[in-house]
């Protein structure tokens, strides 16, 4: 079907009007945060409670996308004074709809004034826990696909690359390469086809952003690679999603079916020559097809690992051909930069680092959960402010940034901005956008062991230097957790680190020994007090005591 | 990638450690080195076969270019300059050396490949006469059952020579790798004993590609297992003169 | 004995012997070594304690006992300049063999299941046998290292020359692994 400007309007003034029936909205988050803490169970039990009450008529009750703040799930928004709920059982549900007429239902409340909101600057999450992510009309009524509409219809692929230009967005996936030379690189790239690709494939432990976008605002992801196709000449796009997530797959899945429907995919989109088709491949579980010409080889049904770069996607990508490969976070920026333009993007945020970033706010926090604020907040603000602190009345000792391929940030940098070059100054990297915060009870030895742990499993094993090198450093980090190391092992360590950092293939392995080098940069008296004392300062590690022959 | 334009054939002029050569534009820098007489270790590396960049021991440094490059991939181009040798590079190489040697189980007293082995000859030329990291003494087993030839796992350094040429040159595909990381093999098949592989034609080439003892004919002894290359250059050759 | 002499000692530790056979295969050059060193301590010789220091010890063999352990580790103490002879010191070569293999399962093939009397592991006399064989650098600081299998004669004279000259061996064009 073809859609028309008009359409469009209708679509969206259609699911406004039938929105605006009813007196209350109950959002129920149905992301997988929630889920898993019973949100359907409560969303069920909301949906009998109104038709029990005979409300249907006056009652709204609609699953939404991720609100935030998972660890305090099931959540529940509810429209008067919009209060949020947490924790929520279905045993909370007569009080909640009792409330509905009167005051909010105090002991469930979560204090709105608190900096966990306020301090939130929401461009990608704008319509996450606001909309039904199985919902197109939802998407639409928010004026999704406007900027789709906007670019098809009105705008050359040079002047949608050059509002992206214009709006400073760097790659969200973790490297930070300005977006808008990216993509201009791939228009200007010849082949015989071009294809676009959203890496979806997040591994880092504790990071969960793009999966909470993909399952909370599905089509926003869409529409940005169906502008990116437009921008640089591709007519095929995959959307390369771990399989682990079957939540985001199954609404992707969705999407697409309603956008195809609706024709904001396929052929002739929004009656125009411009066609852009999407396709899911599912990722098996292995990290390292993060890595993009691993992420390649895995499409085209090839053992996922990495070959040696230049050339790079954008000239020799998928099948061989020019291929634009950007991370979900990076795709979901994209309409509202189209939307309200690149200077507008362009105001917030740092000189080089502009806009927003997602992060995945994990570890010995108050409040944990997904967070999105402007880039240049300080990592003081993200921590003790929307973080909350850390609970128990411990200390603050290291905020871990960027997953296996980052390192850790200690107290004297807390007032450092967070941007990319900022991050990178102090040994740490931005990343997809985990964010692990430590106190005293951490080793930050056994954490770097950690990190170098994963890294070992989840090394491709093609290169030498990141397939063994891993494990001999993880040898290391593990005869010092236990008590065996001598100092000598320490100059090994670097070494290795130094060895790896340099001679490995792609990414993973040149990026694995960060956590190492951070460590041993801000807490090198750890490291010596398990070696020279055979003690683990945090109490975290267990010394050996048997007979050693070293 | 294939050049195609003139453009990207042309001739080439740049620097090698500092001397004069030149090359066509769609030469890489191990083969414009090695046509110079100037050495760039290589393990994975085997004219004839996809190179694929993985042992790391031809990386080099390129004036301007912050990373190190694998010369076996890498392309020339006009005025780059090139340094293969220098005491960075040899620590590193011999850090990968190292590695190999650490990794599995090469012994090479005991191995039918000694002194026809290039993992064994590369410790040599590049001067690493002892590991200084721990070995890992891994348990990896022999694979005897195909009638002429065996695998040991023991020996092989996972430079996929094997993977490329059955899939290459001989077009059977019987070899592929498994596993990842450090648990990575070479399988036969879907990781079914070699001598019950249908697809295997008995050729042999992966054998005499093999650089080290993980490969060989049965009944050779210690040393004796020397290996036969000449059929690769040559098969490359006719093929491309036949288009 | 005269003081102005080299004093070197040779040791035997988890090896075949055969990097001691190499070195008396120097023939008649070990006349003309015999006026610049002194033999403190060999297999070789009749020296049942290790003398109080020793300007050069080769030492042939992993380290695979607590006996070796022991003995290398006073050996270290009392040398000047340590030398790994041959592949077993430098790699722990073959004696590293049984290193993939669980000790109990090595002392139980070759005492039990390949025993045809006696079978028993023997629990006195023999020297209780470490986790895993291990090259001599990985226990005590090496300074020189002789790969070879065994390093030849003339490897092992041109090594013995060049420290008497007082300089360290550069062998990498003389030997190698397996050699």
């Amino acid at each position: 079907m073809t859609m028309h400007p008009e359409d469009l309007d209708q679509l969206a003034q259609a699911r406004r009007e039938e929105e605006a029936q009813y007196r209350h909205r109950i959002c129920v988050c149905m992301a997988a945060g929630c889920l898993s803490s019973g949100a359907d169970k409560v969303k069920a039990a909301l949906e009998a409670g109104v038709k029990e009450r005979s409300l249907e008529k006056d009652v709204l009750v609609k699953g939404v996308g991720c609100m935030g703040p998972c660890a305090a799930g099931p959540l529940v928004a509810v429209d008067i004074d919009g209060v949020i709920y947490h924790d929520v059982t279905p045993d909370d549900v007569p009080a909640i709809l009792d409330s509905l007429e009167g005051k909010p239902v105090k002991r469930l409340e979560m204090p709105k004034d608190s900096p966990l909101f306020q301090r939130q600057v929401r461009i990608v999450l704008e319509n996450s826990g606001k909309i039904d992510p199985e919902s197109l009309e939802d998407y639409v009524a928010a004026n999704g696909y406007a900027a789709l509409f906007k670019v098809v219809t009105e705008m050359s692929p040079g002047e949608v690359i050059e509002e992206v230009t214009k709006s400073g967005l760097r790659g969200r996936g973790g490297a930070g390469y300005p977006t808008g030379l990216k993509w201009s690189t791939v228009a200007k790239a010849r082949g015989p086809r071009k294809f676009v690709i959203c890496n979806a494939d997040e591994g880092d432990p504790g990071a969960f952003m793009d999966r909470s976008v993909l399952e909370s605002d599905p089509h926003r992801v869409l529409e940005g690679m169906a502008i990116a196709a437009y921008a640089v000449g591709a007519d095929m796009g995959y959307l390369y999603v771990r399989a682990e997530y079957p939540l985001a797959v199954k609404r992707l899945k969705q999407a697409i079916k309603q956008a195809e429907r609706q024709g904001f995919l396929g052929n002739n989109i929004c009656g125009s020559t411009f066609s852009f088709h999407v396709d899911i491949r599912l990722g098996a579980g292995a990290f390292v097809c993060g890595e993009e010409t691993a992420l390649i080889a895995s499409i085209e049904g090839n053992r996922g690992q990495p070959r040696p770069r230049p050339p790079y996607p954008a000239e020799v990508g998928l099948w061989g051909c020019p291929t634009l490969i950007n991370n979900v976070e990076t795709f979901a920026n994209i309409a509202p930069i189209i939307r309200n333009g690149g200077e507008w993007f362009a105001s917030i945020g740092t000189e080089k680092s502009k806009g927003t970033k997602v992060f995945a706010l994990a570890g010995r926090v108050v409040n944990t959960g997904l967070i999105e604020v402007p880039m240049g907040i300080t990592l003081r603000e993200i921590i003790f402010g929307i973080g909350g602190g850390i609970p128990d009345g411990k200390r603050f000792k290291a905020v871990q940034t960027g997953g296996p391929s980052g390192g850790c940030i200690p107290e004297q940098f807390l007032d450092m901005p967070v941007d990319y070059e900022s991050l990178a100054s102090v040994g740490s990297i931005m990343g997809s956008g985990g964010m692990i915060v430590m106190d005293e009870t951490s080793c930050m030895v056994d954490v770097a062991k950690f990190f170098m742990e994963f890294c070992m499993t989840e090394s491709c094993g093609k290169c030498v230097p990141c397939r063994v090198g891993t494990v001999h450093m993880y040898n290391l980090l593990d005869r010092m957790t236990k008590g065996l190391a001598r100092m000598e092992d320490l100059d090994l360590l670097e070494e290795l680190c130094d060895m790896v950092r340099h001679t490995s293939l792609c990414g993973l392995g040149q990026t694995a020994p960060n956590p190492v080098i951070s460590t041993l940069r801000y807490f090198r008296d750890e490291y010596e007090a398990h070696i020279k004392d055979k003690i683990c300062p945090a109490g975290v590690c267990q010394m050996a005591t048997a007979e050693v022959y070293a | 990638m294939t050049p195609t334009t003139a453009q990207q054939a042309r001739v080439k002029t740049l620097k090698i450690n500092g001397r004069d050569v030149s090359a066509s534009g769609d030469q890489t820098i191990l083969e414009v080195a090695r046509e110079n007489g100037i050495e760039i270790p290589t393990l994975c590396h085997l004219s004839g076969l996809t190179p694929v960049g993985a042992c790391r021991l031809c990386l080099v440094e390129v004036k301007g270019v912050n990373k190190l490059l694998p010369a076996c991939v890498t392309r020339v181009h006009e005025n780059m300059e090139v340094f293969t040798d220098s005491e960075r590079l040899r620590k590193y190489r011999r850090m990968v050396l190292e590695f190999l040697f650490t990794e599995r189980n090469h012994i090479c007293a005991v191995c039918v490949s000694n002194g026809h082995c290039e993992l064994q000859s590369l410790a040599q030329q590049q001067g690493m006469t002892h590991v200084r990291v721990p070995y890992l003494y891994q348990k990896l087993h022999v694979d005897a059952s195909h009638p002429r030839f065996k695998v040991d796992h023991n020996r092989c350094v996972l430079c996929t020579r094997c993977v490329r040429v059955c899939d290459e040159i001989e077009g059977a595909h019987t070899w592929d790798v498994f596993h990842r990381g450090i648990k990575a093999r070479v399988i036969t098949d879907l990781n079914q004993p070699w001598g019950t592989s249908e697809t295997c034609t008995g050729c042999g080439k992966c054998v005499h590609v093999c650089p080290t003892g993980a490969l060989t004919e049965k009944g050779v002894s210690v040393a004796e297992m020397a290996k036969r290359r000449q059929f690769l250059p040559y098969l490359t050759m006719m093929r491309e003169e036949r288009g | 004995m005269s003081s102005n002499k080299v004093k070197v000692a040779t040791v035997w530790l988890d090896g075949c012997s055969g990097c001691h056979m190499s070195f008396l295969d120097m023939d008649e050059r070990l006349v003309e070594l015999a006026d610049k060193i002194e033999l403190v301590y060999s297999p070789l010789v009749d020296m049942k304690e290790f003398p109080e220091m020793v300007d050069v010890t080769l030492v042939e063999g992993a380290v695979a006992s607590v006996e070796d352990l022991h003995k290398i580790r006073k050996i270290r103490e009392h040398t000047k300049i340590l030398v790994s002879l041959g592949d077993c010191a430098v790699t722990s070569n073959v004696p590293s063999m049984r290193n993939p293999f669980k000790l109990e399962d090595v002392l139980s093939r070759a005492y039990l299941e390949n025993a045809d009397l006696n079978q028993q592991i023997p629990q006195e006399v023999i020297p209780k046998l470490l986790p895993h064989a291990r090259p001599v650098h990985e226990l005590v600081k090496v300074d020189v290292f002789i790969p070879g299998c065994p390093p030849s004669a003339d490897t092992i004279y041109f090594a013995i020359s060049e420290l008497l000259e007082g300089r360290i061996p550069e062998l990498s064009d003389k030997t190698r692994f397996g050699a």
